[in-house]
């Protein structure tokens, strides 16, 4: 019967007036995965072809060796691809009093040439996302973020005189991350680079388009921790960059690389990363699984003086009854074995939490791990907390009872990351 | 200067209600009216030279019982006696009408005898069931999120109600509870004029046909109001509308309410998360603990609080209150009362229905889904002078009808619209009381635009929001926020928009300022 039921629908005319207005419409699974516009790039040095979906395009885990494009960030000049990442470009006169309506942090002492890390919330407080703010001028600013907002952000902005853009696939960007970044960006030409200081942006000329006058945006921010600028520039000058900066960057060590690298070196910093060490509010289906600022380190950046903002009042409301029941901490556990999903006990017995991430640093020289914690255990009573390791050797798990402390982040702090002007190499 | 405990934009019923039950618990209040006078949609006003008419509201038909008692109305003025019940009338096109006595039918006469046996049953049925509701319709919403003592002792008391149902007619409640109210009378009734009058009042005010689902509950909402301690029952209340919001105004400023009129209030003031005060359009700045919202919630969000003292999420909520309205107020000053062809004197004193079939009234509902007004439009017609000579010069009479439907968005434009739908009004009322369209001096239509316009009701919807299953109890004004406060500290909503929803009531006033006593603001 199926095989009958497809030979009809095989057989069926073709209707090229509605067909043709569908294949257009259609894009989203004839391409499963987009490709980013260094995708070219990419697939040339994709020896792994380790992929995996990062908002609906195709990014890579590895390129070549997760180890040491690891170490590429940490001892030379990686290039990592982020793209994908969810962009808003948020224009006009109240486009600071809108961002500071939508998000935690004051948007008011971000000055122009600026960027931010900050979070937003829904009504009840709940974190609905992390991200970066650019402002790119008085009244321009692009909203960088791991998911979706525009709706949200589009019904945030009734009431004022803004326009709010999604711009994932017009603009590309690039990290370059690593020790020898700066003079990457140094000997690729873009003079002036060496006056961004940390979260610092300029817009440096670039000759991708026939007529040379296009720009690129570079910003002295990263999620490695590490000295590390990223660059946007139109899509269309993506392919141009990459190779200016990899012709330039040949003799100092610069490497493509995957996720996996980049989330190691983003654990060492003690950055989080949505929907991985805590659950947006818009995707948690069990009520238990949101989380306010407060409750995943991100409490710093509530600013209850600066006037009103979305979840305020909720959170508020939480802080003074006392009804923050998560924390989010770093742990350094004992042995060499990373902790990675590990259950967190008290008392090698009472389970108080759960490890979202976790790793031997090479760099720490330690066995760190992020992990939210159920209060009063991680925030008042630190002390006698253990983690269960299982550890597969051979087909069988050698569970581990690890003891656990609860230290600062981020693990590690590099020099070079802030220095001024930054280093040559 | 003089300072206020508390503040009550809007001087509508509501409003003055919420007002006067403050100012009775030892607080000052002052209340705001943007017009000249107090009563928003529910006043007395002239129209034409010596005839004087209820604005929008022109039957009483559920002052709640609390608010009468609370306020003492019949100490101010307010008399309502058994005899001033007046009948409906179901006009009919081709044979004598049909007419509910007393409170909402208590005798049928027009009917045949098994009809009269079945409306016995069907009467008894609804206001059962209505009476079920009755507390829902009254108190404040259940808190869903943290039940005081009191509220799941009363939710207890509603359960316990039911159970008394016994398990047939239980079954049977839960049954009807959300259908349409065509289906329903077909089960039960066979006279179309009876159930066309029924169909009419299931769906007055609100954008629903007799066969839209859950449109019974109209007619529940409405047999769930009482008057002289009776349900259903309704009167023309003499001296107009205008003369309950005396009543109620009297009440208010006894307990010690100040009223100011046309002073419009421009911003409600915001400082970190907390309502301080009010700016009006003078510029002048009232500051007060309590601000009550006695008008639109929509428009207290949107444009007296602005959107960016709230929160995204609550923003899209208010936002998406269903308020477009659908109903249109006649006002004709007339050279003589007109003669309804088979209605009797006492007939003529009540409310005179046109709505002869469900069918008639599904049909006429049917243009307004698509912008477009109903070609034979259903209504309510009161003629107030007979009962009360001052409305109107010697001999003259004034009409009061209630005419659905008109969409607030029509396609073509209300100012095309709006003769042609005249016509079309006019137009029924020949064939009802033939001669009438001859003895017209002065016809006043207030279509949803005019309505909104001239009584600030957004929409033109005089419930402030549609009262529909969607929109009423816990979701009314919008779910999360039914228990009068709002996210804004010290802001509280009074108005028709919230909880339990509009005509002259006065219980969400009434509620209000019960709440905000009850939470020491």
């Amino acid at each position: 019967m199926i095989q009958r039921a497809k030979a009809l629908l095989y057989d069926a005319p073709p209707q090229p007036s509605i067909d043709t207005a569908r294949t257009t419409a259609q894009s989203h699974f004839r391409t499963l995965r987009c490709g980013t516009p260094f995708q070219p790039r990419i697939d040339a040095l994709a020896r792994t072809n380790d992929w995996y979906n990062w908002a609906g395009y195709r990014a890579p885990h590895s390129l070549w060796d997760e180890e040491l494009e690891y170490f590429a960030i940490r001892s030379q000049a990686a290039l990592f691809d982020i793209s994908p990442m969810t962009k808003y470009r948020v224009e006009g006169p109240d486009a600071e009093a809108f961002l500071n309506r939508v998000t935690l942090r004051d948007v008011t002492k971000l000055k122009s040439g600026r960027v931010h890390y900050t979070a937003w919330c829904d009504d009840e407080g709940f974190v609905l996302d992390d991200g970066t703010l650019f402002r790119l001028s008085p009244t321009r600013f692009r909203l960088c973020s791991q998911e979706r907002h525009l709706p949200w952000l589009l019904d945030s902005a009734i009431g004022f005189d803004v326009t709010v853009e999604e711009e994932t696939a017009a603009v590309a960007g690039l990290a370059l991350q690593g020790p020898t970044a700066f003079a990457v960006l140094h000997d690729a030409g873009f003079a002036g680079v060496e006056n961004l200081k940390v979260f610092d942006l300029a817009d440096f000329p670039h000759d991708g388009d026939p007529q040379g006058n296009s720009q690129v945006t570079i910003s002295r921010t990263g999620f490695t921790g590490d000295l590390g600028y990223e660059l946007f520039v139109p899509s269309e000058q993506a392919l141009s960059l990459w190779d200016r900066l990899m012709a330039a960057g040949e003799l100092r060590g610069i490497r493509a690389i995957g996720y996996t690298a980049l989330n190691r070196a983003r654990l060492e910093a003690g950055l989080i990363v949505a929907n991985s060490d805590f659950v947006t509010s818009e995707h948690a289906i069990r009520a238990d699984r949101l989380r306010m600022p407060d409750e995943i380190g991100l409490g710093f950046m509530v600013d209850l003086e600066k006037g009103h903002f979305n979840g305020r009042r909720a959170i508020l409301d939480a802080r003074t009854k006392k009804r923050l029941r998560h924390v989010l901490v770093g742990l350094e556990i004992e042995g060499s074995i990373p902790a990675e999903h590990a259950i967190v006990y008290y008392r090698k017995g009472q389970e108080v939490g759960l490890i979202s991430a976790a790793m031997w640093s090479p760099m720490a020289k330690r066995n760190i791990a992020i992990a939210s914690l159920a209060r009063p255990f991680g925030d008042t009573m630190v002390d006698d907390l253990w983690v269960e390791i299982y550890a597969m050797r051979e087909l069988q798990y050698q569970k581990l009872m690890k003891r656990a402390k609860v230290v600062p982040r981020p693990f590690i702090r590099l020099d070079r990351r802030t220095a001024n002007p930054p280093a040559g190499f | 200067m003089m300072s206020f405990d508390a503040v009550v934009i809007g001087g509508g019923h509501n409003g003055l209600v919420s007002a006067a039950v403050l100012a009775k618990s030892g607080r000052k209040v002052l209340v705001l009216e943007a017009a000249d006078d107090v009563g928003g949609a529910a006043r007395t006003e002239a129209f034409a030279p010596g005839f004087r008419v209820s604005s929008i509201a022109h039957l009483l038909n559920r002052l709640h019982p609390d608010v009468v008692k609370t306020l003492e109305l019949e100490r101010h003025g307010l008399d309502i006696a058994r005899g001033d019940f007046v009948p409906s009338i179901a006009l009919s096109k081709d044979g004598p009408p049909l007419v509910l006595h007393g409170a909402y039918g208590e005798v049928l006469t027009g009917a045949i005898a098994s009809e009269q046996t079945a409306w016995k049953g069907l009467r008894a049925q609804l206001l059962r069931y209505a009476g079920i509701l009755k507390p829902f319709l009254a108190r404040r919403p259940p808190d869903l999120g943290g039940m005081s003592l009191l509220e799941t002792a009363s939710l207890g008391q509603t359960a316990l109600a039911l159970k008394r149902l016994g398990k047939e007619d239980m079954r049977d409640f839960l049954r009807v509870l959300l259908m349409n109210v065509a289906d329903l009378l077909d089960e039960q009734l066979a006279d179309d004029r009876l159930k066309g009058l029924l169909a009419f009042d299931a769906t007055l005010g609100s954008h629903l046909g007799p066969r839209s689902p859950t449109s019974l509950l109209g007619l529940y909402y409405r047999l769930a109001g009482e008057t002289g301690g009776v349900a259903g029952a309704q009167t023309l209340p003499k001296g107009g509308m205008g003369a309950v919001i005396s009543a109620i105004r009297a009440a208010a400023e006894k307990a010690g309410v100040a009223v100011r009129t046309s002073t419009p209030v421009a911003r409600i003031i915001v400082e970190k998360g907390r309502a301080v005060g009010v700016a009006l359009d003078s510029g002048e700045e009232i500051r007060a603990k309590t601000i009550v919202s006695a008008i639109n919630p929509a428009t207290t969000f949107f444009d007296l609080v602005g959107p960016r003292e709230i929160d995204t999420g609550f923003v899209r909520k208010v936002g998406n209150i269903r308020m477009k309205g659908d109903a249109a107020k006649l006002h004709l000053a007339l050279d003589r009362p007109p003669q309804f062809a088979g209605v009797d004197a006492a007939g003529h004193k009540g409310r005179l229905v046109i709505a002869p079939s469900p069918d008639h009234v599904e049909r006429a509902f049917n243009p307004s889904k698509y912008g477009a007004f109903s070609p034979e439009p259903v209504m309510e017609i009161t003629l107030p002078s007979l009962a009360d000579p001052s409305l109107a010069p010697d001999g003259a009479c004034v009409l009061s009808a209630v005419v659905q439907y008109a969409p607030y968005v029509l396609k073509e434009g209300w100012s095309d619209g709006k003769p042609k739908f005249l016509k079309a009004i006019m137009a029924q009322f020949e064939t009802y009381a033939p001669g009438i369209g001859k003895t017209v001096r002065h016809a006043e239509l207030l279509t949803p635009p005019d309505i909104e316009a001239r009584y600030r009701m957004p929409g033109g919807h005089w419930h402030h929001g549609e009262l529909q299953a969607d929109q009423m109890l816990m979701s009314r004004p919008v779910s999360g926020w039914s228990g009068y406060d709002t996210p804004v500290e010290g802001l509280f909503l009074a108005s028709a928009g919230s909880h339990p929803g509009g005509g002259v009531s006065g219980a969400p006033g009434l509620n209000a300022a019960r709440r905000i006593i009850a939470m020491k603001g």
